[in-house]
């Protein structure tokens, strides 16, 4: 057990902008923007910012180019390359360093125009000459390694990894903010065109604009300024390799580590959790970390997320926003995973709201199922 | 002490003779993979280069699938005899009838002016 500080800290304030396209925004502008509007929420401005973590996808010393970029001198700056893991990595070394009183009002801030500018995943990554000579599809080919492995270990069909695309579309229709609206069936997806077997393009995560912005404070003056914060009540990071062919077991991921560290700090288990946040890249993301988070046992992901299941009116609600899977995939989905982790937490979630929500849990992963980590929000009647 | 070792270099200067080579630990007894200058899990250095015998199984296996007419074509994880595992490409059956669990074995070719290991199924 970690000296974690629990509720020590929390967010009071989450905002997205240019969700879907946002068509002539350079990555800065729109991490600003989110930045400006997550502040706003807090009563807050840039000039009170003493912490800025940040991590645009081709600025590797970005915390220092953000600083510039809304004219302040913060005591901090974060560049965590984790992929998309790194937002809950940057809300983990925020909370220690608020807790030290190293900084007062930290801010963590993302944006990525990559559909608008390229229509492609941009991911700079190092590494992986001796995969890359074999022409893997990444990041799609090391996740459909994982899906089929996991077929053949525990039995699971394309048809269960499906029911996770199936749940995010009817939760995208809950939410404006969604990317993709549109009706979705179980053939659509089975017979989209396949990428890398066994995932097809309706197994992967969307190419979308957007960007997402927090603001972390003591849990004092978090009082102060905010009706309902967001505390903080654990977030914890695993690793286990970067590329598929160092991953020691293709069906077990280290979010095993991260989720039972970050339930230890926050003192709760998986059935006391309301609703959750799980990063789903690929549809086999889901199934991986439902089991690695403790929701079922390990293999019975497939059987799980049927019958509706993480679907509105389920019984788990999972990924209320609409997910990576069709709300929006802007390179890193971590943000957006947690701001509907927090949202749900202060009771924004408007029509997909879900009731009487004390405790959700975010978990946010990076690379080729290289990097885990975990964040759990509770409502004051939590801390 | 000899010169320390030169991992990715000596590896690719096998690998044009025709031979896959594997650094072992000689502390653990282990082989790794791909061939690094200290032991992954536990920092040792007494490292010595061994031959793999291009035996191995298929761990999972993924076909990509390009914009028609070409052809998809596999990817596969490899569970070498000598414990580590390395991604490679089964040759000489159809992309969609690499299995799991499938036996194989290495054969050397020659593939954008470098040498590259891939599979046969025993």
């Amino acid at each position: 057990m970690d000296n974690f500080p629990r509720a020590k800290t929390a967010v009071v304030g989450a905002a997205t902008f240019g969700i879907g396209e946002a068509h002539g925004y350079s990555s800065m502008e729109m991490a600003a923007h989110a930045g400006v509007e997550a502040l706003k929420m807090a009563g807050l401005r840039t000039s009170d910012v003493d912490a800025l973590f940040i991590c645009l996808p081709f600025d590797a010393m970005s915390g220092i180019s953000l600083a510039e970029y809304y004219g302040i001198h913060p005591k901090l700056t974060d560049n965590n390359r984790t992929g998309g893991s790194s937002s809950v990595s940057q809300m983990e070394h925020a909370a220690l360093a608020l807790e030290a009183g190293m900084c007062d009002v930290a801010l963590i801030t993302y944006g990525s125009n990559q559909r608008s500018a390229t229509g492609k995943l941009q991911t700079p990554v190092g590494l992986g000459g001796v995969e890359s000579v074999y022409k893997p599809r990444n990041p799609v080919s090391s996740y459909a390694l994982a899906a089929h492995r996991h077929m053949h270990e525990f039995g699971t069909t394309r048809e269960q990894l499906a029911q996770v695309a199936l749940s995010a579309r009817q939760w995208a229709k809950l939410n404006p903010e969604a990317f993709e609206q549109g009706n979705l069936t179980l053939d659509d997806v089975l017979n989209s065109r396949m990428v890398s077997d066994p995932l097809t393009v309706r197994d992967c995560c969307l190419i979308t604009d957007g960007a997402g912005a927090m603001v972390m404070t003591r849990a004092d003056k978090a009082r102060d300024i905010c009706k309902n914060p967001a505390y903080l009540l654990g977030a914890a990071a695993a690793t286990t390799h970067m590329s598929i062919s160092s991953m020691p077991d293709l069906t077990r991921t280290a979010a095993i580590e991260s989720g039972a560290r970050a339930y230890a700090q926050a003192g709760v288990g998986a059935a006391d959790i309301d609703v959750l946040s799980l990063y789903d890249a690929f549809t086999i993301n889901v199934l991986l970390f439902l089991e690695d988070l403790g929701f079922c046992a390990k293999g019975e992901g497939g059987a799980f997320v049927s019958d509706g299941r993480i679907a509105p009116g389920g019984q788990l609600p999972v990924n209320t926003n609409g997910g990576g899977l069709s709300c929006c995939h802007p390179g890193q989905y971590g943000m957006f995973a947690n701001i509907e982790a927090i949202r749900q937490v202060m009771g924004l979630a408007d029509k997909r709201q879900i009731n009487d929500v004390n405790l959700a849990l975010a978990h946010t992963n990076g690379g080729n199922l290289s990097s885990q980590a975990t964040a759990i929000f509770g409502s004051s009647s939590t801390v | 002490m000899s010169n320390p070792i030169q991992a990715e270099k000596e590896y690719h200067k096998y690998l044009e003779q025709g031979r896959l080579m594997l650094l072992r630990d000689n502390e653990s007894g282990k082989c790794m993979f791909y061939p690094r200058v200290v032991a992954p899990g536990t920092g040792s250095t007494d490292l010595e280069w061994v031959e793999a015998s291009g035996k191995g199984t298929v761990y999972s296996v993924t076909t990509v699938r390009q914009r028609p007419p070409s052809p998809g074509y596999n990817v596969s994880l490899i569970d070498l005899e000598e414990g580590p595992r390395m991604m490679a490409r089964v040759e000489g059956l159809a992309p969609d009838d690499v299995k799991i669990g499938q036996k194989v074995t290495a054969r050397f070719i020659q593939e954008d002016d470098a040498a590259l290991v891939v599979f046969d199924p025993v």
